[in-house]
């Protein structure tokens, strides 16, 4: 009989639980110890990508700052169903201002916190991309260009669901939203609109800039861990799948964002003081179909008559983004 | 120590002795100059322990005095007009979230169309924001009322503005007396906030409220200002005793013991008012004036108790409230109501135009002998506005109403009164 080694799956890799890894390599979330930041009983929708990213974004800041972390929040979802009071479901000092201002609130926590010589404590402010690309541009780009002592959190899916799936600037080309609905002649988000805020961010010359996944959980917190480490303005930009706005099933969440990334329709990089330091290289290449028919935002897309001229319009975005940042399995 | 100093340096020296923690600003005409100074004394280190940030927006600026106030930081800012209203849902947030934050408005014109003058249009946009605001008579009082409102907010856990008049006070060189430090040390206790962003003992700040407790949430804003009626004058004595001046308090009456026309208004257009009621008083006529320096919390019983003798009141106020008329005049017969007074409503001053104490002897001669309508404007140009309004019937691409309106005037300042 010949012996063969297993290979467990999840060592090595960037799986959750990775509980066959030595104590000190686990994430966050496998341990006890986790500090719940974001606290269960809160009112997001099953399978919501943002509640998965904001805790554990958050759980890794908290061991990243020896619990210490006061958090901005912007309107949105996140402050919506974490927040009915009198129950909230933030185990942090916490506090939500406005719908565009969480970057500055932010930045006055910070300033305050200095004034004080309280050495220890972290800032995070976070917000949906809504509160983040559009509403909250002007005081992020603010807040970036004056380098203040905060990371911004964006969880990024892809339209203002809070209000009911509607368009932002984060919206992919082609996607359908309550404000550019599958209808006429162009249905769905127009092609060659929207920003790239990661990029943006970059140009601010900021010490740290990462996007990041729900797929891709030791990853993200990886990231959250080193910006913690660094001072100064740090973004983290996180794709969260929203299954009520994008029309995908709540078992699919994981599944999605990962096809997301491994399609290259979301790059995973990072970034020191405007320059690309890593990417994620891709590990099983997927057509940007296999993301795309998943979501009933794309569902004219396919059907009977499949529009194949706008697929391949999606699939060469992913191309170039493969190109541009080194995703090719390497 | 008595210095004579512009307006926006005095209010920056008052401001530095409250030792604020956090202070950002944003440029605007006319409140720039006192940022600036206080900018200076951050960056010479005679102000220590502040953190001076330059925003890029009223909006940003707001929100920063927001976070660094729940923060547990003394937090200031000041704005004017346009920049008002950039930052309007902040200003609301931050009284909602009973943030003792302090902020002056250098009072100017809202555009369009765009005007960088003076007249209360800006506060008046946020008055039922939920803040406090103080109407400064003099640039004395100005200082001294900076002192004041940050002891009020704190105390009550609630914003406060002072209104400042743009360019008449705020660019105005005059003497005004500098408190020392000691003494705004023993007035102003250091910053003991009722809520604050603390790890050691988390809370959330800023919940989605609904119907439920939205009202009672409301309420006690209305509430908290019903309380600062008892404490601005507490507080004005306490600073009178501490500072032996008197500034600020409620409201401030003048030759008003005997007299059967009482004229009311906000900030520094009282100074021409007083003039002009000793000069008529010098000629027998009974008038007398009140100057308002609590517009809120609106002092209804001291306004009353001040006019009850008289026979009639004349609003004389630096903003128009479109369609109805000034929203000061709103205050003061809510006061004076079921009493039968009569009363006026004077709309003077818009975008910078001069308040002469001509023109207002000649309007208080008329309000003697009722002659007054219900709402007047003071000194405005009929001949222009008729020439416009028939323009506007003749042709129907008329043009811009205020591009007309200067090319039947002149060139732009020709003429201020």
């Amino acid at each position: 009989m010949t012996l063969q080694t297993i290979k467990f799956y999840q060592t090595g890799t960037f799986t959750v639980g990775n509980r066959l890894l030595d104590e000190s390599q686990r994430t966050v979330q496998a341990n006890m110890r986790r500090t719940n930041s974001l606290n269960s009983g809160h009112r997001a929708c099953q399978g919501c990508g943002e509640a998965l990213g904001a805790r554990y974004a958050i759980d890794a800041a908290m061991r990243a700052s020896n619990n210490q972390v006061i958090a901005a929040n912007a309107t949105g979802c996140l402050e919506v169903f974490s927040t009915p009071y009198p129950e909230t479901s933030w185990q942090i000092p916490w506090m939500h201002s406005v719908f565009g201002n969480a970057a500055s609130v932010a930045t006055g926590i910070a300033a305050a916190l200095k004034v004080k010589q309280k050495k220890g404590i972290r800032v995070i402010a976070q917000g949906g991309d809504g509160g983040t690309t559009d509403i909250g541009f002007a005081c992020l780009s603010g807040m970036f260009e004056r380098n203040d002592d905060v990371l911004y959190i964006c969880y990024d899916n892809e339209a203002y669901m809070n209000t009911g799936v509607q368009r932002s600037s984060a919206t992919p080309a082609g996607a359908r939203t309550a404000t550019t609905p599958a209808a006429g002649p162009h249905p769905g988000n127009p092609f060659g609109t929207g920003k790239n805020l990661p990029l943006i961010a970059m140009a601010h010359h900021i010490p740290y800039v990462a996007t990041a996944s729900v797929a891709n959980l030791h990853d993200l917190e990886a990231k959250v861990e080193k910006a913690m480490g660094i001072h100064g303005a740090r973004y983290i930009h996180i794709h969260v799948p929203c299954p009520l706005g994008w029309g995908s099933h709540p078992s699919d969440t994981v599944k999605i964002a990962r096809l997301a990334v491994e399609s290259g329709l979301f790059p995973l990089f990072e970034a020191e003081h405007g320059e690309i330091t890593s990417s994620s290289a891709i590990r099983r290449k997927a057509p940007v179909e296999a993301y795309l028919k998943l979501q009933r935002r794309f569902a004219h897309l396919f059907g009977e008559r499949p529009d194949l001229e706008t697929i391949a319009q999606i699939q060469e975005i992913a191309d170039r983004n493969i190109a541009r940042f080194s995703l090719e399995g390497r | 120590m008595l210095q004579q100093l512009e307006g926006s340096k005095a209010i920056a020296l008052g401001i530095a002795l409250c030792r604020p923690e956090v202070v950002c600003a944003y440029p605007i005409t006319p409140q720039t100059h006192i940022v600036e100074a206080i900018a200076e004394m951050v960056k010479k280190g005679e102000l220590e322990q502040c953190e001076f940030i330059n925003v890029e927006s009223e909006f940003a600026a707001l929100s920063v005095a927001i976070g660094a106030s729940a923060a547990g930081a003394r937090s200031y800012t000041a704005t004017a007009s346009q920049g008002l209203l950039y930052m309007a849902e902040a200003v609301y947030n931050a009284a909602g979230l009973g943030l003792p934050i302090v902020m002056t408005i250098g009072n100017r014109a809202i555009g369009a169309p765009i005007n960088i003058w003076n007249d209360h249009s800006d506060s008046m946009a946020m008055r039922d924001a939920g803040w406090i605001q103080l109407y400064a008579e003099t640039n004395q009082e100005a200082l001294d009322l900076h002192i004041q409102a940050f002891r009020l907010a704190e105390a009550l856990s609630c914003p406060t503005m002072v209104c400042v008049d743009g360019f008449i006070l705020t660019h105005a060189y005059e003497q005004v007396e500098i408190p020392e430090s000691r003494q705004v040390d023993a007035f102003l206790p250091p910053f003991d906030p009722v809520q604050v962003l603390d790890c050691a003992d988390p809370i959330s700040i800023g919940a989605m409220v609904g119907p439920e407790a939205f009202m009672e949430v409301k309420y006690l804003q209305h509430h908290k200002q019903q309380s600062a009626l008892e404490l601005i004058p507490q507080i004005a004595a306490e600073f009178s005793e501490a500072f032996g001046r008197n500034s600020g308090g409620l409201l401030k009456s003048y030759r008003t013991d005997d007299a059967q026309t009482i004229v009311v208004a906000l900030g520094s257009v009282n100074g021409t008012i007083k003039d002009a009621v000793d000069e008529m008083r010098e000629a027998g006529h009974s008038i007398g004036s009140i100057s308002i320096t609590s517009f809120r919390p609106f002092p209804l019983q001291a306004v009353r108790t001040a006019l009850e003798k008289a026979k009639r009141f004349v609003v004389l106020e630096k903003s128009l409230s479109v369609g109805l008329g000034g929203p000061l005049s709103d205050g003061v017969r809510k006061a004076m109501s079921g009493t039968g007074l009569k009363g006026y409503t004077v709309i003077a001053g818009l975008g910078g135009r001069a308040i002469t104490k001509r023109s207002l002897m000649a309007l208080f001669m008329q309000a003697e002998k009722d002659e007054l309508e219900l709402l007047n404007f003071l000194d405005l140009d009929h001949d222009v506005v008729n020439r416009q309004l028939a323009r506007e019937k003749e042709t129907r691409r008329s043009g811009p109403v205020a591009e007309n309106v200067l090319r039947s005037i002149g060139t732009v300042a020709s003429r201020i009164a």
